[in-house]
């Protein structure tokens, strides 16, 4: 891999290609709104590859219309990375990741009212020997607070530009962009003597890291600093191993100071620290003592010990409701639309294999999944929202000692919420947990949270259950509830269990900044709705759109003679074959062949059982009426004459379907999450597997009950 | 005569205090140091959770979360 050259400081030296730029800076410090102000729409996010972190990369423009790339690195508080993320960010700065670039410059982005520990990072960053642009950001945020910020002081101190900035407003946007177009750029002369009791140990890591790992002398110094800090700088995926030389230097210091009591890392730390601190008594003004601000006026309810529960309580229900009725509307239309697309291929087509395919593969396969889209994109509107006001570090620190039961934190909390409506959102929304452990329990037990795909199911069984024409509300509600509960169990009970056996680990930390209080930015909610929206949509292209054609190949092949019905077609097609093939395994759950066809379909998305129900009895079922439905599933009878739909099967496949793995997206977006199959498949076959048994011990024990 | 010092955890809820002794080893810790907390710095605990765990506390300006099994590690010095 050929890394740029090492940018020099003189004019002539001006990068000849697009220049690159590094966005860098703490959580919470408006980076994302920065970037959005600066890139626009023109913003390009993918993944790195061998980790799920985004890649989000942009294109500026300077002052004389170059284009300019800026690179959005996740938000981290120190280069000794903690999380995959932060693990990035650090690689790509040091030019360890062989799939980007090493950034030609650093764009370091500080909150203005928390200059001490944003200051922190870009001590750090320093120390890589890069031209740095600081953007001092919420600057308007500072002077209500009451602070006055000396940026000409800091600019003469840090020896580096210094651009005052307002993101949400615009403010400062100019300025920066004309600092960013200077085809030379100063290195910062901020000078920082290391402690004398680490200083050899940091020039002998140096040097051999500069011999024998053959790194640039400032980057190699930098380097040195990070291994003295970072505890897993040595075993870290997407770099490259270090020279066993350096590894053996780095021990024999590290054993001299453990036994001389020297901690090594904490002084560097108070050192810095130290420095920042200079800097800030030069910088920063306090005009007298602020009183509470908005902000903690605002967690004096949203954290109390009573009306805190009362406002978690009120979000959620609102994100239900509106998930709930917003949706619905232009859920029907999408299903409108599809169906007005079927029609008009129907129309448009002559009959045949061909106009199948697309008719009820395609657009029936595809739009049953986009159908969800609705949903979707509330779901990521609201979570989005959460984040950008703060309200998100509140539910997360409110809710952490109900997780930590389990051995989760907090931070899994949204994400198993989210999967009440839909899976597919809550595992992408689980990127905010920094251990990868916690995650990967996060993301194996949310699909087992019921989502809204598993309602209609749900109801059909209620309505077949209950006798009578009417459901009685407060059985429906009961029933219901026990499905929900069972569920939310079930995710509580596996998430312990994996916690203890297949992904032990320590109990996660709780360290989580509680930013003020902030108006929404609508914009960056509806970018970031529209990303998560948008990769969704690419799934459902690919994955979904392969798996819809094999569903749709599985009912429709082998062909039934001309002029049967299509109840007979099912029956002896692939899919009625499998249901047969099927039914030794799961008849002792009470189910036979016809129910078994309805479980391999609804592998497309949960609620097609009903539909293929209404195939396979022959009974037209509509979304809001199913009455014929129930009437002919009422009637159908085993061989032997016996009711196939007997309240204790209904219950059965209730319980089978809350924890059985059903839903191609999941599976799909799983495996996106995790990077490969292993935890899909696994996923797949410990859900269905725990589903089969349940199913079994309910179906058994309540026939030898009497039933 | 140094001045006594209790750990983090037990100190009453809305009262400052000034950090005296860190733990040296631990993940928890460098991250806690290098988000600022250090011997010297002045610690408020703003309030625990609902449930009691975790604890929030105001550091430099800003307001953090941590879980109690960190806090009691963290010896600090209530103002007079």
């Amino acid at each position: 891999m050929a890394l740029p050259p090492h940018v020099s400081t003189g004019p002539s030296a001006a990068p000849a290609r697009q220049p690159v730029y590094a966005l860098v800076g703490n959580p919470n410090c408006g980076k994302s709104t920065l970037f959005n102000a600066l890139t626009g729409l023109k913003q390009k996010v993918g993944n790195y590859p061998g980790v799920t972190v985004e890649k989000k990369i942009g294109t500026t423009y300077s002052q004389h219309g170059q284009p300019i790339t800026v690179i959005d690195l996740p938000g981290t508080y120190s280069l000794a990375a903690r999380s995959p993320d932060e693990a990035v960010t650090r690689d790509v700065l040091l030019g360890r990741r062989a799939d980007t670039a090493q950034p030609d410059r650093i764009l370091c982005i500080v909150d203005a009212t928390n200059l001490e520990r944003n200051l922190y990072l870009v001590h750090q960053i320093l120390d890589l020997g890069r031209p740095v642009i600081l953007v001092v950001n919420m600057m308007d945020l500072a002077a209500q607070a009451g602070l006055t910020l000396r940026l000409a002081r800091l600019e003469h101190e840090l020896g580096l530009p210094v651009i005052a900035c307002e993101a949400v407003h615009g403010r400062g946007l100019i300025e920066l962009k004309l600092a960013m177009s200077r085809p030379d750029l100063p290195l910062s002369r901020h000078a920082w003597d290391v402690p004398a009791a680490i200083a050899p140990a940091v020039a002998e890591l140096q040097a051999s890291l500069t011999s024998n790992d053959r790194k640039s002398p400032l980057i190699a110094r930098a380097e040195a600093l990070l291994l003295l800090t970072d505890q897993d700088a040595l075993r870290v995926a997407g770099s490259t191993p270090l020279c066993p030389r350096t590894v053996e230097i780095l021990e024999s210091w590290k054993k001299r100071w453990a036994a001389e009591g020297t901690d090594w890392a904490g002084t560097l730390v108070a050192s810095r620290y130290e420095a920042i601190g200079h800097l800030a008594t030069a910088v920063i003004q306090t005009s007298g003592t602020a009183g509470p601000t908005t902000s903690d006026r605002i967690d004096a309810v949203v954290t109390h010990q009573l009306w805190g529960w009362l406002v978690l309580g009120g979000v959620m229900t609102l994100l239900f409701l509106s998930i709930f009725t917003l949706a619905e509307t232009p859920m029907n239309w999408i299903d409108d639309q599809a169906a007005a697309l079927s029609t008009w291929v129907k129309h448009a087509m002559a009959d045949g294999d061909l106009r199948d395919l697309i008719t009820a593969g395609v657009i029936g396969g595809v739009g049953g999944v986009v159908k969800f889209l609705p949903q979707i994109l509330i779901l990521y509107f609201f979570i989005g929202l959460l984040e950008n006001t703060g309200y998100m570090a509140r539910a997360a620190f409110i809710m952490d000692r109900l997780m930590s039961r389990v051995g989760l934190n907090g931070k899994s909390f949204i994400p198993l919420l989210s999967s009440y409506a839909c899976a597919i959102p809550g595992i992408m929304a689980t990127r905010t947990i920094e251990e990868p452990k916690d995650r990967l329990v996060t993301i194996l037990v949310a699909p087992l949270m019921s989502c809204s795909a598993r309602l209609p199911v749900y109801l059909l069984m209620i309505a077949a259950l209950v006798p009578g024409d009417r459901v009685p509300l407060a059985t429906k509600v009961v029933i219901m509830i026990l499905m929900y509960a069972l569920g939310t169990f079930g995710a509580f009970g596996f998430a312990w269990l994996f916690k203890r056996t297949l992904l032990r680990g320590a109990p996660p930390l709780m360290i989580m900044e509680l930013p003020p209080y902030r108006l929404p930015r609508l914009r960056d909610v509806a970018l970031h709705m529209i990303e998560r929206a948008w990769i969704f949509l690419r799934r459902a292209g690919t994955v979904i759109l392969g798996i819809s054609i094999v569903l749709w190949f599985l009912s429709a092949y082998p062909k039934a003679p001309a002029g049967v019905t299509d109840q007979q077609q099912l029956a002896q097609s692939f899919a009625g074959r499998a249901g047969h093939a099927l039914e030794p395994i799961i008849k002792p759950l009470g189910f036979d062949w016809q129910i078994g066809i309805g479980l391999i379909s609804s592998f497309a998305a949960r609620e097609v059982f009903v539909s293929t129900m209404g195939v396979v009895f022959n009974a037209e079922a509509k979304d809001d009426d199913t009455t014929p439905l129930r009437q002919a599933m009422l009637n159908a009878k085993w061989p032997d004459g016996r009711s196939l739909f007997t309240p204790l099967t209904c219950f059965s496949l209730m319980i089978y379907y809350v924890f059985a793995m059903q839903c191609m997206s999941t599976i799909a977006v799983v495996k996106r999450e995790t990077n490969g199959w292993e935890w899909p498949v696994f996923q797949t076959f410990y859900m269905t597997g725990t589903a089969w048994i349940l199913s079994f011990i309910v179906f058994q024990a309540g026939r030898a009950l009497g039933f | 005569m140094p001045a006594p010092t209790i750990s983090l955890s037990t100190l009453p809820i809305g009262t400052t205090a000034t950090i005296r002794e860190f733990p040296k080893i631990g993940a928890a810790f460098l991250r806690l140091r290098e988000m600022g907390l250090l011997a010297g710095t002045p610690v408020t605990l703003v309030r625990a959770a609902p449930l009691g765990d975790p604890l929030e506390i105001k550091i430099r300006g800003y307001h953090l979360t941590l879980r109690k099994s960190e806090a009691e590690h963290i010896l600090v010095e209530p103002a007079a």
